[in-house]
């Protein structure tokens, strides 16, 4: 039973993590239609700029806040610069430069930042809270992942929702040339969508960066596991990422923690679960038909 | 205002044509398939930019006009099909539409400050009103996919009454609507002839005959008429131009309202 609780708020806080990672990717298909594959590497870069701080002596939350920050500014710039020429064009373009973007920042970071394995400190307490004389996996730094992802997941709600921006970005996702004609400035909402997803992929970032170690390429598993998660969701869904991770997350902890050998058989699952969705729900498991035919 | 005027050199789509929508009045573009009406109509939003010829706006002449300048002059068009969002209800279609209107700055409204919620309420309200207006205000909460299509093209319609321009540009709006529900968009285009004027490119003879102030007849992109309704029709060119011989209008008009007008390739 303690087995189970443990591997199960595991399998939940790696599953916020994907799942804002996936909201990232989600994102930025909406308004443009681009997998981002460089999503990782941008997040990569923003977590160094973030620990570069941490070891000049700032405090985690200054850094937090430059790391996000830049994440905006880094995604904006990539839009404006690198993504704009290639958008609407053939959906092959987008996706070599995306993955050309992805090697380019890795490339950047281990020259600037090097290459060797650096610790990432955690802001909480990595030691599992005691409940009832046991301690479970579930830690105080545990508790800040899920408090942030579900803090930004709301702020990100609101915005789309309540908000003119966040409306007129919704109009210039499913369609730019009628937002046009209605006065939406759909050049301006796509540099918006590409600075958010980034901020949000920068959290994902130093989230599962938090007590571990950090190298150039230390996203390229979440890149892996937050793609499956958007995919579960249908890429179209905001929600279905959030779901998607979750249900990713999991299930992940759940082979990890009871097959035989279960921590080798992670990232495969991770594919055996995208392929099985891809063949049965092609759509992701949150597509509606109308969705997919607008 | 006074109006647009688009005039064309060369000899490709449009030939030398020139039209003026004059303040409060229904301005109607007609022809036979392929005349150019609708390239005319996209030299007016921007969407084809003219050879040569000139685009007079209030005075002013639009040199590089771009679609997304169109409502900050004060135009707002419909599309031949309906174009609304299909993830967004009924009323957020219609807010987009009224998106021009806000006062709150770009950050503002990103950070939700107060001041762009009081905003974010007013333009709720407009959208609701720009609905009832055309009695659509109970679909407000559907999705566009939902509904029929002749309600589909009222909300359309609300999107783009809601900017309150001072020109509407109206691109076949009674496609695919039945006798009843073109009379009710005839009655609904003059009702808003007071606080705008209107631009209306139509399959339909008898709903631009009885809406129409002036109307202007294009062939084979060459303006072959001009004039009032009955002036028009009265013109044996346009006879001509419609079924290359000399038959009465009333009998050509009635078989194209006949005609889907859905189709139509400018």
């Amino acid at each position: 039973m303690q087995q189970f609780v443990n591997v199960t708020l595991t399998g939940l806080t790696q599953g916020l993590i994907y799942a804002a990672f996936a909201l990232a990717l989600v994102l930025i298909w909406r308004s443009t239609r681009i997998v981002n594959f460089a999503q990782g590497s941008m997040a990569a870069a923003t977590t160094f700029i973030a620990l570069a701080l941490i070891q000049a002596g700032y405090s985690y939350w200054l850094a937090l806040v430059v790391s996000l920050a830049s994440g905006f500014v880094l995604g904006a710039i990539i839009e404006r610069v690198i993504i704009r020429p290639v958008e609407g064009g053939n959906e092959l373009n987008a996706v070599i430069v995306a993955l050309g973007l992805f090697v380019a920042l890795q490339a950047l970071i281990a020259i600037i930042f090097g290459s060797s394995f650096q610790s990432f400190p955690a802001p909480f307490g990595l030691e599992g809270f005691q409940i009832g004389g046991n301690r479970v996996a579930f830690t105080p730094n545990s508790l800040y992942i899920f408090g942030a992802v579900v803090v930004t997941m709301l702020l990100l709600v609101a915005l789309f929702r309540f908000t003119r921006v966040g409306l007129a970005m919704r109009a210039s996702a499913f369609s730019q040339e009628v937002s046009r004609l209605l006065g939406v400035k759909v050049g301006g909402m796509l540099t918006l969508g590409w600075g958010l997803a980034a901020v949000v992929g920068s959290l994902s970032g130093l989230l599962i960066a938090g007590g571990g170690f950090v190298y150039p390429a230390y996203m390229d598993s979440l890149i892996v596991f937050g793609f499956v998660a958007a995919i579960i969701g249908g890429l179209d869904s905001p929600i279905g990422a959030i779901v998607g991770g979750l249900i990713l997350g999991l299930a992940l902890s759940y082979i990890s923690g009871y097959a035989p050998r279960g921590s080798a058989l992670v990232t495969i699952s991770a594919l055996v679960i995208l392929m099985v969705v891809l063949l049965v729900r092609p759509g992701g498991l949150f597509s509606s038909t109308t969705a997919r035919r607008a | 205002m006074t109006g647009i005027n688009v005039a064309f050199g060369g000899v490709l789509a449009l030939t030398d044509v020139s039209l003026t929508v004059e303040p409060g009045q229904v301005h109607g573009l007609i022809g036979p398939n392929g005349a150019g009406k609708t390239t005319l109509f996209n030299v007016a939003c921007g969407l084809v930019r003219p050879t040569s010829g000139r685009i007079v706006w209030r005075d002013r002449e639009l040199t590089r006009l771009r679609p997304s300048q169109l409502t900050s002059l004060g135009i707002a068009r419909t599309l031949q099909g309906v174009g609304l969002f299909a993830g967004m209800t009924v009323l957020e279609n219609v807010m987009v539409g009224a998106h021009r209107h806000a006062k709150a700055g770009f950050l503002s409204a990103l950070l939700a400050l107060p001041m762009s919620d009081k905003d974010e309420k007013r333009l709720r309200e407009r959208a609701m009103q720009a609905l009832t207006e055309l009695g659509a205000e109970s679909y407000a909460g559907r999705y566009p996919g939902s509904l029929p299509y002749p309600v589909q093209k009222r909300v359309a319609l609300a999107r783009a009454l809601v900017a309150e321009p001072d020109l509407l540009l109206l691109d076949e709006p009674a496609s695919g609507l039945s006798e009843d529900e073109m009379h009710e968009l005839g009655e609904l285009i003059r009702s808003v002839v007071g606080r705008m004027s209107v631009l209306l490119v139509e399959h339909h003879m008898d709903l631009v005959m009885r809406v129409c102030d002036r109307i202007t007849v294009l062939d084979s992109g060459k303006q072959i008429a001009a004039g009032t309704p009955a002036e028009v029709q009265a013109d044996p060119a346009v006879t001509e131009a419609y079924l290359g011989d000399a038959v009465d209008v009333e009998a050509d008009a009635a078989e194209l309202t006949h005609t889907d007008g859905g189709r139509h390739h400018g």
